[in-house]
């Protein structure tokens, strides 16, 4: 039994009169990747944007890393370490692939306006050393050779890649990554399986917002259920599978 | 290889403009034969530089600083007037440069930003006048202006933080408005401001005994008072393109350009865009209050008409034409916006007499009608602006001007 990284107790979020979340409680472990399905409209996203401050829970709170987080604003959560991609994928479209990874440093680093105007020695130290993690980064996601094209020019597989490395850039001890497997054909999604793999041994919790099941199943340590807003379940993969409320969430049964 | 094409481009402006100071002095004076003369040299010149080019890629910013150089005197011929024409055009390349910042780098249309540029002139007007009896030297007015400006750009700032595009530029066009009736109607209870009527007999830039109003002979050469704040303002300016290009390629430029990227994709990889924001607004308005200074002092005379909302938009309109963002075309369009009206008011007349004999249209008029058709036709060609950033170039989808070599 490892620690646990983020606790979610009671989260709520409505809009108007749509309950979106009701009473999410969950509980993500160190070290594991841990998955979050359920069907369209189920509400994964909206906890992801709670969880990384882009929406004020209604109810409920987190706690992460043994303090409680309060989420009310995003550069926060990045902060205190928790980095995200996003569904529809959203780069720095005209920066280059190595800028967008350099950006996600930003929070790491602490350069300010005089040392960037005086450009003294610690300053130029910490760029050329954002500049080499950076690099680092997009070779570790394998578009290294890419790193001077501008995001927008990049194959669709690789954004996917590229918002990664700029999320792992900001040295997350959770990295939340929504539907990172959407859109990709069967060699992308292995790739992507190995890479997530690769993080999650490198010492970075993962967790993960996905649709395609078989990827999740079989990558996932454990996995929460969520639908109408609400959880179904939480265990690991061989038993949710099993779970008739489950198959009947996605089966409609 | 951008470093040549960038540098070919420098060549090509500072060309442009030694032969717009040649033009208008001929057309002034009508003294063709001078005109010859510094044509041949500057040709001369021009074939020089080029041959050095081919050598050494300094020779390029060597001919720059030369034309620099020369640019006051060569103007003078034509009139002193012209070489205020010049400060002027560099003082628009100050504000526009500090615009860019707010506008360019962090994307955040401002369309009060003449209000700060009236902050600091006011500053230095109230404190270096017989208005209030006060006169502190420059090293003391110029910060304060500054840090004034700034103020009240995080003062704007701080409610518009949520605000986007259009809003945004509303709420910053009321701004620039509230700032100038303020200086308009700041004279009663107790006059501050001197009302409509402005305040005059400011003192101009002096350090220590040296004034920069009036003629002075240095080395055996008379410099006007023109001339040396056209001194005082490249020095200023080089100051401030030195900041911009440093902070463009800094922590803090890139998460600029990032908060106008994709806002909530910058506040997720940690960046506080709050305060970045205001980071970008307060280094525009002290820029603003600096350059308002330095006018205060060059006009010998400031009132609320200087501040008003057309001001803010021809900075705008500099920059944006220019190519947003990207610091040579800011320069062009400050350069091209701050010259072009004086070159029409000058010679849109004479050529109306040399074209048909007499005046058909009111010379004033067709001025603002070309200058208007002017920017339409640019930004109808150029949408990204005359010389805009490689990246702004491609966000666009135009293919870049130049080949690569």
């Amino acid at each position: 039994m490892s620690d646990v990284l983020l606790a979610a107790s009671g989260i709520a979020k409505h809009f108007g009169g749509v309950k979106a979340l009701c009473d999410v409680s969950l509980s993500i472990r160190q070290g594991e990747i841990y998955g979050l399905i359920g069907p369209n409209g189920a509400g994964k996203t909206t906890f992801f944007n709670c969880l990384t401050g882009l929406y004020v829970p209604d109810g409920g709170g987190f706690s992460f890393n043994g303090a409680p987080l309060l989420a009310d604003a995003p550069h926060q959560a990045a902060e205190r370490g928790i980095a995200r991609t996003f569904q529809n994928i959203r780069l720095f479209a005209n920066m280059t692939a190595l800028e967008n990874v350099m950006v996600g440093r930003h929070v790491r680093t602490c350069g300010g306006v005089f040392g960037a105007i005086l450009k003294n020695a610690a300053t130029r130290a910490e760029e050329a050393a954002i500049r080499q993690k950076a690099l680092d980064l997009l070779h570790y996601v394998d578009i290294g050779e890419r790193a001077d094209d501008l995001a927008k020019n990049l194959s669709y597989g690789d954004q996917r890649r590229l918002e990664i490395a700029r999320a792992l850039a900001t040295e997350p001890k959770l990295l939340c990554l929504d539907e990172p497997a959407a859109g990709m054909n069967g060699t992308e999604t292995e790739e992507l399986r190995e890479l997530i793999e690769g993080i999650r041994q490198d010492g970075t919790t993962v967790l993960l917002i996905e649709h395609d099941v078989k990827l999740v199943m079989g990558l996932c340590d454990r996995v929460a259920v969520l639908d109408y807003g609400a959880l179904v379940i939480e265990d690991v993969p061989a038993v949710v599978q099993k779970d008739q409320r489950v198959i009947e969430a996605y089966l409609g049964a | 290889m951008k470093q040549a094409v960038s540098r070919q481009n420098m060549l090509i402006v500072g060309g442009l403009a030694a032969l717009f100071g040649v033009l208008q002095m001929g057309l002034l004076t009508g003294n063709y034969q001078t005109m010859q003369t510094v044509l041949h040299l500057l040709a001369l010149g021009g074939l020089f530089g080029l041959g050095m080019r081919l050598r050494r890629q300094i020779a390029g910013k060597l001919l720059m600083a030369g034309v620099l150089f020369a640019l006051p005197f060569i103007s003078a011929m034509a009139g002193q007037a012209w070489v205020r024409i010049l400060d002027f055009a560099i003082l628009y390349v100050f504000l526009a440069l500090g615009l860019n910042i707010v506008v360019g780098l962090a994307g955040l249309l401002d369309l009060g930003y003449i209000a700060f540029y009236a902050v600091g002139a006011y500053t230095w007007a109230l404190l270096a006048s017989p208005h209030f009896g006060l006169h502190l030297p420059f090293w003391v007015i110029l910060p304060i202006g500054a840090v004034l400006a700034c103020f009240f750009g995080v003062l704007l700032g701080s409610p518009t933080l949520k605000l986007r595009g259009d809003y945004l530029a509303i709420v910053t066009l009321g701004f620039g408005e509230i700032v100038r009736i303020f200086m308009k109607n700041l004279n009663a209870p107790i006059n501050i401001t001197n009302g409509p009527q402005g305040i005059t007999l400011i003192d101009p830039v002096a350090i220590g005994s040296f004034k920069f109003s009036g003629t002075t002979q240095i080395f055996g050469f008379a410099l006007s008072g023109p001339q040396k704040y056209y001194f005082l303002l490249l020095a200023l300016v080089s100051l401030v393109v030195v900041i911009n290009l440093r902070l463009q390629n800094s922590r803090i430029g890139r998460a600029w350009q990032a908060i106008r990227e994709d806002e909530i994709a910058a506040k997720a990889v940690g960046i506080n865009t709050r305060n970045m924001k205001l980071l970008a607004f307060a280094m525009g308005a002290s820029f603003g209050g600096i350059a308002g200074g330095v006018f205060a002092a060059m006009q010998g005379f400031v009132s609320p008409e200087s501040f008003a909302l057309n001001e803010s938009i021809m900075i705008l309109a500099m920059v944006v034409l220019g190519g947003m963002g990207h610091i040579p075309g800011v320069i062009l369009g400050a350069i091209l916006l701050s010259i072009l009206p004086e070159v029409l008011r000058y010679g849109v007349g004479p050529a109306q007499t040399a074209v048909f004999g007499k005046q058909l249209v009111d010379p004033e008029s067709l001025r603002l009608l070309v200058f208007g058709l002017a920017l339409v036709l640019v930004m109808r060609f150029r949408p990204a602006g005359l010389w805009p950033s490689p990246e702004r170039q491609r966000e666009l989808g135009e293919k870049p001007a130049e080949a690569k070599p």
